[in-house]
Order: structure tokens, then sequence, then C-alpha cells
């Protein structure tokens, strides 16, 4: 019985169904994201890539000869100081605020708040940013013209906000709440029996932390170190909206050789150094991932 | 936990909220300040710099182009990312590490790097098919993809789309209704949360618009901020508040629930490299 | 074999268990009181599970032992050392928490060993003791296992074993089988017996399932609101529950409406003599067990408060659960297999009820049917 009536119910079913739209593959349905996807970010990294090895004479590493120049250097050192600054000291006020809500009511009003608002501070950056600061500490700003008032003066060896310094406070604004976002929820995987274990095991609070909560943590705190340094490195729109001339950082340095007012402008250059650019970031960021994933085993 | 422990944390915990409390408000303050002065250092405090705002045509256009561009983007992935999100969750669950990696993609490559190959792309856009601002949504709608994805990847982990997708096709639904009318009416909160993203993204964006020579929001309070500080503050002042009301709204409904996703994937937050307002 | 061996190594060095003495012990958390006055003394290695629901002060009790909480009143003593201002890394206790509590960067062994490090041992030693404590708890091979890469009855044995590795006076055991499913839970359960006899350390068990406790312990103590109910041995618990909180809270009961006429009542035409002495004489809800229900076959015919019908059988292995309808109550009875194989359901039955002496429920107005 069963033997015949297969083949009765598929004849049946074919043409019921539609064999034309069974034959489709499935994966059609995808093919507009990645046709997307492929023109609108795929594309433009390849002719980024493609564009550094390319100059006027065909395949060359020619692009990446200015590497060696000065202020190249100079651009991408001052990049690295500037990450690494603005990362070390945006982790570790942002673990101490982490760690500050991380005590209290972890339903609390307070907790959300903060949480929020580091939701949006570390949204919050560019042109707004930098107006910010210079509303704040620039030359007629809140804070500068205060302390003048009480004979001080923060610029007394010079304007340095529009400087590397300044960058660097200015960045602090928007790497410690990345921080918070990143580091509270290694801190909530820690849980309340670790402590007590120790305890009364006969560990008191040093051993904790340097022992179980200290070792826990530091994945996590070094890969928050991490993206915050690729944060600050991939950062252009802040920095361009303080610093008018000049290029202090590498990504100003990619912005005006691409389009340099004063027709330098070196698209097969700036191709070169935004590849720089890319590995660097992509390399610490892979290592990000890497921590992250062990925090996640450790602290879920 | 002993008292004098208890003490102790509450006096750091206090200290710390005071002091980065301060490092947080001033500079937000500082700007209110500054674009309440007046025009000599004491003259009373005004909000004509405010009222200049409305009376900049320049201002006003680069402000709706840029509502404009937040309007577009948003339902440009919403067309592209919820249907292929569900579908790939559905029949093609082998492509989803690859739509993932796509999606997340743009954290890793700087908007700065990304604009340098968009240049010859947008020169033959706009000699073949249109030089208008709201072209720029085309690039946006990859610079809200991670964001966008995770909202999305939260809100879909968070129901059971296979079981309901089946109890659907079981009574009969096509493949369309499926999506529209029960997978999609199942993630509203995850749907807005992307919208909102998207629309911060968009608000803030800078670096590609001002590279590629176009003047949305952004660039528009650069540029006035050379002319007039105090006008330009103002207009900092008020696109941060919109900025800001939005993410509040968002972290509101979306934060809870995003913890709940067992397993979120990848970065596990926004902020990451290259994208938003910097 | 391995595991005798490795209990010799231990219990050479294992002291005799001492005596613990929790003495009139109070705590509040603002408006709620924990603690109301708790006194209970622990004899030399004996196991005592605390024993109530959520909120009942078990752990809170636990909690005061370890040093983890401090008390607002009362003593804690632990082998005649008045240890109530310790805190607790000073008190020699080893604790098993419910769940997830071992360090989950660290291996079994290097776990165990936690204890040995806080106590300045040296690293060959640790690892020498860590892993015979390891093979007491039957995880010889698993030292070097991460928390993720065991089951969640290892990671207990592991956590059981780090508590033991450190040679405490006492062990602490704060409901650590609740995370796990049924067959490893009873397996776990007999297990830290075996182990706790082994070393004969005094023990304090909490726990929520009155299963549990009464499979385990030497005493159970029941607790409700912050006070002791009763203490006594798991069999005086369950057959003999001093209030009617206990009745109802450790095993099935059937509450069945009756009448308080000079110190017995009288269910459904059968008189049953009062374990309280001061119940008024009136109507009442008296508390009989499933197990002092008999039953018999009926005719079809016969009528009688205790006649009714077989609705339903629950087989529980050697005995099973009779469910039988009387018309206006449903009553549990709980019978040899063998026996209530004879029942089946539909079948008349004629119900007897056992004259051991009853508890009367609380609210003896309104009499509902159990």
């Amino acid at each position: 019985m069963t033997v015949i009536e297969r083949p009765l119910v598929e004849t049946v079913r074919r043409p019921l169904g539609g064999g034309r739209r069974l034959a489709m593959p499935q994966w059609i349905a995808a093919a507009p994201f990645f046709l997307y996807v492929g023109i609108f970010l795929l594309l433009p990294t390849a002719i980024v890539v493609s564009g550094a090895f390319i100059d006027s004479a065909g395949l060359s590493l020619a692009n990446f000869a200015t590497m060696n120049q000065r202020f190249v250097i100079n651009a991408f050192l001052n990049s690295v100081l500037l990450s690494a600054t603005s990362a070390i000291i945006g982790a570790v006020f942002g673990a101490l605020l982490a760690y500050a809500v991380a005590t209290g009511n972890p339903n609390g009003a307070f907790r959300r708040l903060v949480s929020s608002a580091c939701g949006v501070l570390a949204q919050f950056g560019g042109v707004t940013l930098a107006f910010a600061f210079i509303a704040t500490i620039g030359g007629a700003g809140f804070i500068t013209l205060w302390l003048q008032q009480h004979g001080m003066n923060i610029y007394a060896n010079g304007v340095w906000l529009y400087q590397l310094r300044g960058l660097v406070l200015v960045y602090i604004y928007f790497q410690i709440p990345l921080m918070v976002l990143v580091f509270l929820p290694a801190l909530d995987g820690i849980r309340p029996q670790w402590r007590e274990a120790t305890e009364s095991l006969g560990g008191g609070t040093w051993h904790y932390w340097r022992y179980v909560a200290g070792p826990l943590l530091a994945p996590a705190f070094l890969g928050g170190t991490l993206l915050l340094f690729a944060n600050a490195f991939s950062a252009y729109a802040t920095a361009a909206a303080l610093v008018n001339q000049g290029s202090i950082i590498a990504s100003l340095l990619i912005a005006n050789t691409l389009t340099s007012e004063v027709g330098l402008a070196n698209p097969g250059i700036a191709s070169a150094f935004a590849l720089v650019m890319v590995v660097i970031v992509a390399v610490v960021m892979v290592l990000y991932t890497l921590l992250q994933q062990r925090t996640a085993r450790w602290l879920q | 936990m002993s008292r004098n422990r208890r003490l102790k944390l509450q006096i750091f915990r206090l200290a710390v909220f005071v002091l980065l409390g301060a490092f947080f408000l001033i500079p937000i303050g500082a700007m209110f300040e500054f674009s309440t002065r007046g025009v000599t250092e004491d003259a009373p405090r005004t909000l004509n710099a405010w009222l200049t705002i409305a009376q900049t045509p320049d201002l006003v256009a680069a402000i709706l182009a840029s509502l404009g561009l937040a309007v577009l983007t948003s339902l440009g992935m919403l067309v592209l990312l919820v249907p292929t999100m569900i579908w790939v969750r559905l029949r093609l669950p082998h492509l989803s590490r690859v739509i993932e990696f796509l999606c997340l993609l743009p954290l890793t490559i700087p908007a700065i790097v990304l604009v340098a190959g968009l240049a010859p792309i947008y020169l033959w856009m706009n000699l073949n098919i249109s030089d208008s601002i709201l072209t720029l949504a085309f690039v946006y709608l990859v610079l809200v993809l991670p964001y966008a994805y995770r909202a999305l990847y939260t809100g879909l982990a968070a129901i059971d789309v296979k079981t309901l997708a089946e109890a659907a096709r079981s009574l009969g639904a096509s493949w369309i209704t499926v999506m529209m009318r029960v997978i999609v009416p199942n993630m509203p909160v995850a749907i807005l949360n992307a919208c909102l993203l998207s629309v911060a993204v968009v608000l803030g964006e800078f670096t590609i618009a001002n590279l590629l020579n176009y003047v949305n929001l952004q660039v528009a309070i650069a540029l006035a901020g050379r002319a007039n500080a105090t006008v330009s503050i103002a207009v900092a002042v008020a696109s941060l508040l919109f900025a800001f009301i939005l993410l509040v709204i968002l972290s509101f409904f979306g934060r809870p629930r995003a913890r709940v996703a067992p397993d979120a994937p990848g970065l596990p937050y926004p902020g990451a490299a290259g994208g938003g307002m910097r | 074999m391995t595991t005798a061996v490795a209990a010799a190594g231990v219990g050479t060095a294992a002291r005799a268990g001492v005596e613990i003495r929790l003495e009139n012990l109070r705590r509040r958390y603002g408006a709620v009181t924990a603690l109301d006055g708790l006194t209970l003394t622990l004899a030399p290695g004996e196991l005592v599970a605390l024993l109530g629901p959520s909120g009942c002060g078990k752990t809170t009790a636990l909690r005061l032992l370890a040093g983890l909480e401090e008390a607002d009143g009362g003593r804690v003593v632990i082998g005649g050392h008045d240890v109530t201002g310790l805190p607790a890394n000073k008190r020699d206790t080893g604790m098993v928490f419910q769940a997830y509590s071992l360090f989950p960067h660290m291996t079994a062994w290097e776990n165990v060993a936690f204890g040995l490090q806080m106590r300045k041992i040296g690293a060959a030693d640790r690892r020498r003791r860590a892993m015979e404590t390891l093979e007491l708890v039957g995880l010889g091979g698993f030292g070097n296992r991460y928390a993720h890469q065991m089951s969640g009855g290892q990671q207990q044995r592991v956590a059981l074993a780090r508590a033991l590795a450190i040679r405490p006076k006492v062990l602490l055991l704060d409901e650590p089988l609740s995370a796990l499913d049924a067959k490893v839970r009873a397996r776990l359960r007999d297990e830290i017996r075996r182990v706790q006899l082994e070393v004969g350390i005094t023990t304090l068990f909490v726990t929520h399932d009155q299963e549990e406790a009464l499979a385990i312990a030497d005493r159970v103590g029941v607790m409700q609101s912050g006070r002791l109910e009763q203490l006594g041995p798991p069999t005086t618990i369950y057959a003999r529950p001093a209030t009617p909180f206990v009745a109802e809270f450790v095993g099935l009961t059937n509450k069945l409406s009756g009448d308080v006429r000079g110190g017995a009542v009288e269910v459904r035409g059968t008189r049953i003599p009062l374990v309280q002495s001061d119940v008024p004489d009136g109507p009442a809800v008296a508390l009989i067990r499933p197990e002092a229900v008999t039953l018999t076959s009926s005719a079809e015919t016969s009528a009688g408060p205790l006649v009714g019908t077989v609705i339903a059988t629950a087989f529980l292995g050697a005995t099973s659960r009779v469910t039988v309808d009387l018309g206006d109550v449903t009553v549990l009875a709980q019978l040899a297999t063998s026996e209530a194989t004879s029942h089946p359901a539909g079948t008349r039955v004629q119900l007897a009820l056992r004259a051991d002496p009853v508890l009367i429920a609380r609210e003896t107005s309104g009499a509902t049917p159990a």
C-alpha cells in the first residue's frame, strides 16, 4: 500500500506546491543583503586595499614609501600615544565607576540611570563633544573664566586644549562610559559566593582580590582597555572639530591626504595610511575578542 | 559583610560618583552657559543664539537633511536586515556566522578608512545617479549595521522563531505572512531599539559627510562654529538633547531585555571602534 | 578500595567532631525578623538538617554560624570557644554553597588547595592533600578539570572536597543539592552522608526539601518564622509531628473535618486521640497521614461515611498512593503496592483510620477538605 501511495502523493503535490518555487535556492532570499554589503562595505574596503598597492605606474609599494617620512611616523606615534593614554586612564576610571555601580542595588533606579547615561555618553563625541570642552576650558570657557577671576590660569604654559594633551582629556569623556558598558557585565558575573568561599576558607579581602577577583577580572579589564584603544585610534570627528590645522594624529593625516585643500590630495597614499590603520585596529579587536571569550567562559 | 567594610564601600562609591559626575556634567552645563551668553562679557543672559538657529537657512537645511537621512536609513535598515535575519534564522542557519561577521565588520573598519574607499563610488554616483545629500543614506546604512544587528538579534533570541514559524506554516501561512504577521509583531522593542540607534548614529555622523563634502547637521555645526560660536554651541546642545532623549528612551526599553539573551553575539557593546559620532 | 585508603589519609589527621552551640541567636533585616532567638546544640560528629520553607531563617542560621553575617544577639560556640565576634576567615568552617561557588579560573585541585594556601601550607603538601581529598569524594581523576568542564554534581563534589580539605571544625551545607537534577541529587546526598560519617565532622545541613532532610540527618530541625518548631530524629519528625505546621510541611497530610470532644476527635465515625491537649471542644480539622489510612474492598451497595470509590493510583515503587473519593472529600491512602493493585480505579472500597494520635489543624473553622 505505502509503496503505491507515495509516488501518487508526490505527483499530485508537485504542480500544486509549485515545483519551480521549490527549485529556487533558499539563499536567494539573503542575496539582497549580500549584494548591498558587497557594494557599500566590501567594495570600499577593497578599493582602499587595492588603492594602497597601486600608483600611477601600476602595482607598486610606492605608496608605503611615505610611511618613512617624519610627519607620518609622528602622526601614527601620536595616535598610539593618544589612544593608549586615553584607553588606560579611561579603563581605570571606568572600572572604578563600574565597581561603584555594581556594588549598589542591582535593580535600583540609580544603577539604571548611570548605565543609561553611560550608554548615551559612550556614543557622545565628535563636534558636539569638542564644543562642550571648548565651552568649558576653551579660551572663553566657563572654567577658564572662573579660574581667571580667582587668579589662576590653566593656560599659563600655552593653550593645550587643541593639542595632544587636550585630545586625551576630551577622549576620556567617551572612554570612561564605554569602559563601564563593557566592564559592568564582567563585574556582574562575579558571584558573591566566591567572596564568601574565600572567607570561609580563611582568606581576607587582600587574598580575595589577589587570587580570586583580580585574576577573574583581568581579561575583561585588559580586553576593555584594548577596545578603548581601538575606539580612540579610529576616532576622527572629535579631533577634526578640535584641531583646525595639521595632521597631528593618523586619522587627521588620512583625511588631509584624502582631501587636501591645496591640491596635494593623493588617494593612493591615503589608502596606504588607511590600510595601516585598519590593520592595527583589526589586530587589537581580534585580541579583544579573544579576551572577551575567556571572560564569557568564566563570568557568564 | 561587616559593617565597617560596608561603610568604607559607601564612602568609596560616593567619592566616585561625585568626582566623575562633575567631570561628566560640567562640560554639558558649560555648553548651556555658553549658548546663553550675551554679546559682551557683562551683557545679560539671552536666548538670542537659540533664536538665531531658525533664522539661519543653512542650519535649517542641514537639520532637515539629517532628519531625512535618519528616516531613510532606518527604513532601509529594516527592509534589508529584518527579513534577512529572520530568514537566516529559520532556513539558513549555516549562514548566520557570515551575516554576523559582515554586520559587525563596520566596527573594525573606521569610518575614516571607509571614506577613502567610498570616495570613488560616490564620485560615480554623483555623476550617474544623483548628488543629493540623501545618497549618504546608502553608506549610513552600513554604519548602523552593527548596532541594528545586535538590537534585532536580541529580539529574535528572546522568541522561539522556529516554533512560531512552524506553527504558522502548519496553519497554512505563507512565508511572507509568517514574517510580517507572526514574527515581526513579536519583536516590537527590538525593532524600536534598532531604529532609535540608527537615528542616533545618523544624527551624530560627521566624518563621512564632511569628507565627501556634504553638509549634514554635524558638519553645519562645525561650520557655524567658525562664524558664530554661540549659535553653533546652541545647535550642538539641541542635537545633544535630541540624541539624549532618543537614547534614554532606548535604554529604558532595551537594556534589561538585552541581558536576557544568553548568547548575544560578538562584540558586547555599541560603542566599539569606528562607528558612532566620533 | 581507593576511597578507603584516601579516607584513612584524611581520617588520621581529622579530629573527632566538636560540639557546636547556637545560643539564642537573633537577627533582623529591617522590619523582617529572620531569626527570633534560635538555640540549637549539635553533638560532636552529628549531622543536623535545618528544614523549612524559604524565609524561615534556616539559611540565616547557617550564615551566622559561618560568620558571613553578624548576629544582633546571642552566641555561637564552636568546640567550647566563643566565636561570635570572629570574622568568617578566622572561624575554621568549611562551607558548601548552593551552586557555582567554585573559582572558575582554577582547576579542581587548585580550588581544593586554595584554603590550604590561605593557611600557608607548602606547595607540595597542598597538592598532595588536595588530591587525597578529591579521592575521598570520588573524583580522583578530575584534578585538572575546570568548573565548566564538569557536571553540576561533580562541581558540588569538588566544593565538598574544598570545604573538607582545610580540616574544618564544622561543615556547613547550604542547599548543596538544590541546583541538581533528581537522580544526581539522591546519589550525591548519600555520598555526602558517607563522607561526613567517614570524616566524623559535625555538620549543619540546610534544605527546603523534606525528603533530603529526612534521608540524611541524625536529627532534623523544622523551622518557621525564625523559630525552631521541632527538633528530633527523622522518624519522630515524620511520625510524631509536634505542631500542625510540622505535620503539614513534612509529608503528605489528609485534612478531614471532625468533632473534638473530651480529648479526642471524631472523624467520620472514628474516634482518634489527640496529640495536643489544649484543643477546645467543637468542630475541627484533623491532620491524618496517608499511611494511617487502610482500605478493604466493599460491596457495591454498601454505604457509610468511609465508603468511597478509588479514582486514581500513583505508583511510587514499593508503595502506592491511592486516591479515594468519599463523595464530599477525597482521601489519600498509602499502601503496599501489592495491596494497592487489588483496588484498581473504579472499585468501591471501605476506608479505616488508624487510631494513632493526630494533630488538629490551626484553622479549626471552615473545614476545607484535602
